[in-house]
């Protein structure tokens, strides 16, 4: 019989086992904290040298220097200050216009049968991929004619070409894990569908909103290329803009300084969201992703 | 040699204890079976012994070498799974003969191997379907065989039947029964189904909330339970327990119930009963009286269900069916005092002392 | 279900879509026709209502601009390069927070912190890092006696692409990451034991069970990083703005359309671009295609 082939199990002793595992794992441990020092220790370091006033700014000191003077010098700053406000109008009605447009869609590419369902649902994943760049030209045209060229209205509607595909697609994921058994009863007795969105799935989606809507906030807080082109002054900016074109008189003069207080003050908020939410933004991303 | 010895084992998650000091041995080529109600630990212990999860404290033997600190990987035990863990990318030869390749078998040899295997499974004309594509049986079927090819010194069985339908699962289990006659390679089972450890098993671990409650073959612990927990798991339709109250040597309980004997100065708190040791009996002809509620009738025997005060119900097997008209009135109980099963407050069992006789068997 | 009660939950169907229509046709097919329209004619930006048709004559411009063949050599090493290393690394990040390690929960909430932060304000973080002069990372090279002098990581050439592949790769990592644990998640883990109960060593576990299982999820990931990273803006331009050795595709049609004020050039340049991002998707999503199939 083939049986002799298969060699006997030959153990080598428990301590080496024993010495292998602590090997193993204190190289995992390390490895693990090098990944935290890489994604964590850029963002320290501009909180560092925001702290860090004049010539301390060019120490290599690791700690910060606690002076917190271009924190002060940002407030009193009106483009920065007035870019947080723009940024802040901008993030809200987009997120607020795309949650409602795209859970209306949702409910009926999510619990609606009907034949055109999947190209419906193809065609918003394909505007999702769009260069932002190719609508650039129309976009002037349209901006134009509505007479918002240079407010931040403007950009309002535009991030809808990015945020609505978006927040479409991951509340359809979202709506559709729940069970048919809930609109049953509903149907039953005669509801229309539209109360029984407002009245049964609304209610239970909110964790769902609350994580489409903080990742829509994100996208649209943090978008450059259409605020770039459709603001021209400064009292219209947002805030990636403003802080993109901060510059000094010469390549040598960035204020940098100044520059990494801004961008503190700006993501502490963001950070600060995103972990709190962590889990909810993860299986929104997550939901879009795989289960597409 | 297979031999397996957990040796003060114990197991706990942060500050909930799974396993507590378990000491065990088991024998080269025995069968036996872990068995338990849900949560009482037998997926861990058993873990444990497969080297999937490690003790907290205590020491793990294979063969008489120390394995505590030794993974899964290196202490050749196999382990068929509950949900079978096929590989799902692979079709059914390559899952089968994974293993092998690690071993550095060319893959002549390795075919070979897996033919042999599954055409003693039954599964040869299935080696090219993926897991997908099977059914639950033929499944479980490829997950023994993957089992199989590596020659282990130990099969570890997770529950293996309880996705199978019941008629799949009465054949497995005499499947199973034959490739142990086969190969006399000790096998570990884990079930929650007596019925099973009962059949399958050389001798029974009964657990209980991490501990073990009695190891023994399915005939003692049967005919002589170590406590009221094992007495009352064991055996189906369960034993009928009733508490009674215990002088010296005179034990009286609900129903008109005297028992002429005593336990050694130990208060007795609870009897016990099997369904078939009792006979039913005109009202005023037995040694209890109860209400007869309601007769199951199975084709071949009758279940008849007795109120015997208030909330205790006792469940009687019974060969020629009662007239249905005695439903609702008083009828009689009648049993032997050797049929008794005596237990204190604490659960442990208790040898019933009559002037006359001794319960053969029994162990404190 | 009736034929009629079938038809009214269309007519509902397409209630419900009507703002996702209305807003795709106004913001997306709208300004995409007329990007395409522009295309053909030599209309300029102060004033679009002048024009004439010139067929295709813009396309060939294009085409024939030299800068706009550096914009699609770069764009497409961009993204090859940074993908790849993005794939690699993520799988690599995602399988250590998935171990039971001490301190994978704080990982877990840190990974996503680079992801988090506006990419201009990255950029402009690693600039003030990769300053030649006061940049930390200089000072620590510097320190270490490996340079004797600052680099100009920023100043131009294959060392601005790399160090901007580099910063597209801090930033956009913690995306895979989370995609592929997600796939990571999703296999049984008792898969995972029934191999290690079998005597399969951990790198043939990696190499046979945990990739070929976890293709759908990479292939996703790589998918949808592709795509971005061919439509890359943002990071080039605020670190380099047009200088040529980053400049990509989008930043190229911007700026004929911005900076030019070539409406009808501009808009020809973004129409390839938009060709080019869909060729790249049709490619990848055909070889999704037939991987799937051939894996199922």
């Amino acid at each position: 019989m083939a049986d002799a082939i298969i060699p006997k199990t030959v153990r080598k002793p428990a301590s080496y086992f024993r010495m292998r595992r602590r090997v193993v794992r204190s190289l995992q441990i390390l490895a693990l904290m090098l990944v935290l020092f890489y994604t964590l220790f850029p963002y320290y370091w501009a909180f560092v040298s925001s702290t860090k006033q004049g010539s301390a700014l060019y120490q290599s000191a690791l700690m910060p220097a606690f002076d917190f003077t271009y924190y002060r010098q940002l407030l009193d700053n009106p483009v920065f200050m007035g870019s947080l406000l723009n940024s802040a109008y901008v993030a809200v009605s987009t997120t607020f216009l795309s949650l409602v447009i795209g859970l209306s869609a949702a409910y009926a590419l999510g619990r609606i049968d009907f034949p055109q369902r999947r190209t419906i649902l193809m065609i918003v994943l394909m505007i999702s991929i769009f260069p932002q760049v190719v609508v650039l030209s129309g976009m002037f045209e349209l901006i134009n004619w509505m007479g918002l060229f240079n407010r931040p209205s403007a950009l309002v509607l535009t991030y809808l070409l990015s945020t609505v595909p978006f927040t479409t697609w991951i509340l359809t994921t979202f709506i559709r894990e729940f069970p048919r058994e809930l609109e049953e009863a509903a149907i039953i007795d005669g509801c229309s569908h539209f109360r029984i969105l407002m009245k049964i799935l609304l209610p239970l989606m909110g964790p769902s909103l609350a994580s489409t809507g903080i990742l829509a906030f994100i996208l649209a807080w943090n978008e450059f290329l259409f605020a770039l082109t459709f603001t021209l002054t400064d009292e219209n900016r947002t805030v990636p803009v403003a802080i993109g074109l901060i510059a000094g008189n010469s390549r040598y003069e960035y204020p940098f300084g100044q520059i990494m207080a801004a961008s503190v003050t700006v993501t502490l908020p963001l950070i600060i969201v995103v972990l709190i939410f962590q889990r909810r933004i993860v299986a929104g991303l997550t939901a879009g992703a795989i289960k597409g | 040699m297979a031999s397996v010895s957990l040796e003060s084992v114990s197991k706990n998650f942060g500050t909930h204890t799974v396993i507590q000091n378990v000491d065990l041995q088991i024998i080269d080529g025995e069968f036996v079976v872990f068995v338990g109600p849900s949560g009482c630990g037998k997926s861990t212990l058993f873990r444990i012994v497969a080297g999937l999860i490690s003790a907290s404290n205590g020491v793990v033997r294979i063969g008489g070498d120390d394995v505590t600190d030794v993974p899964a990987s290196q202490r050749g035990v196999a382990f068929v799974f509950q949900s079978y863990a096929l590989y799902p990318h692979m079709n059914v030869a390559r899952n089968i003969g994974f293993a092998l390749e690690t071993l550095g078998m060319n893959r002549a040899a390795i075919s070979e191997k897996v033919r042999s295997v599954a055409r003693m499974l039954k599964v040869d004309h299935l080696l090219e379907r993926r897991p997908r594509e099977l059914s639950a049986g033929q499944r479980q079927r490829v997950a023994i065989g993957r089992a199989l090819v590596r020659q282990p010194e130990i099969f570890l069985f997770d529950e293996p039947l309880s996705n199978l339908d019941s008629d799949l699962r009465m054949e497995m289990r005499m499947e199973i029964a034959k490739l142990h006659d086969d190969l006399k390679t000790t096998m570990i089972y884990v079930t929650h189904d007596q019925s099973e450890a009962m059949t399958l098993a050389d001798r029974i671990v009964v657990l209980n909330h991490g501990r073990i409650e009695q190891v023994g073959t399915p005939k003692e612990l049967y005919h002589s339970p170590d406590n009221r927990f094992v007495a009352g798991f064991i055996g189906s339709p369960r034993m009928n327990f009733l508490p009674v109250q215990s002088a010296s040597a005179k034990v009286t309980g609900p129903g008109g119930l005297v028992i002429d004997a005593g336990a050694e100065g130990q208060t007795i708190a609870e009897i016990g009963i099997r369904s078939e040791a009792i006979q039913l009996v005109n009202a005023g002809d037995g040694r209890m009286t109860c209400v007869l509620e309601r007769i199951e009738d199975l084709g071949h025997e009758h279940f008849a269900y007795c109120r015997i005060n208030g909330d205790v119900i006792w469940v009687i097997r019974v060969n020629v069916e009662p007239p249905r008209e005695l439903i609702g009135t008083e009828v009689g109980l009648n049993f032997r005092d050797t049929a008794i099963f005596a237990f204190a407050a604490d659960g442990k069992r208790l040898v019933l002392n009559r002037q006359a006789a001794v319960i053969e068997g029994a162990r404190q | 279900m009736s034929a009629r009660l079938a038809r009214r939950d269309h007519r509902a169907a397409w209630l419900f879509l009507l703002p996702v229509i209305i807003v795709m046709l106004v913001v997306a097919l709208w300004p995409l026709g007329r990007t395409f329209f522009f295309a053909f004619t030599d209309a300029y930006l102060d004033d679009p209502s002048v024009y004439s048709m010139t067929g295709i004559d813009n396309f060939l411009e294009v085409i024939n601009d030299r800068s706009w063949w550096i914009a699609v050599k770069n764009t497409l090493i961009f993204t090859v390069i940074s993908v790849a290393i993005e794939t690699v690394l993520g799988l690599a990040i995602a399988l250590l927070v998935n171990e039971a390690i001490p301190g994978r929960g704080l990982a877990r909430a840190a990974i996503l912190v680079p992801w988090a932060i506006p990419v201009v304000v990255s950029t402009k973080i690693w600039e003030w890092m990769l300053n030649d002069q006061f940049g930390v990372i200089n000072k620590l090279l510097i320190g270490l006696g490996l340079i004797d002098h600052g680099i100009p990581w920023t100043a131009s050439g294959s060392l601005l692409m790399g160090v901007v592949i580099f910063v597209d790769v801090w930033m956009t990592t913690p995306f895979m990451v989370l995609l592929i644990l997600a796939g990571l998640q999703l296999i049984s883990s008792e898969i995972f034991e029934a191999a290690e109960v079998d005597g399969i060593p951990a790198w043939k576990r990696f190499w046979s069970i945990t990739l070929p299982m976890l293709r759908p999820a990479i292939g996703v990931a790589v998918l949808f990083r592709a795509l971005d990273a061919l439509r890359m803006f943002d990071l080039a331009y605020v670190m380099a703005a047009s200088n040529e050795s980053v400049m990509t595709v989008s930043i190229y049609a911007r700026d004929r359309l911005i900076s030019f004020q070539e409406l009808g050039i501009g808009s020809a340049a973004s129409t390839w671009v938009f060709l080019l991002v869909a060729l790249v998707a049709i490619i990848i999503i055909g070889v999704l295609r037939l991987d799937r199939a051939a894996g199922t």
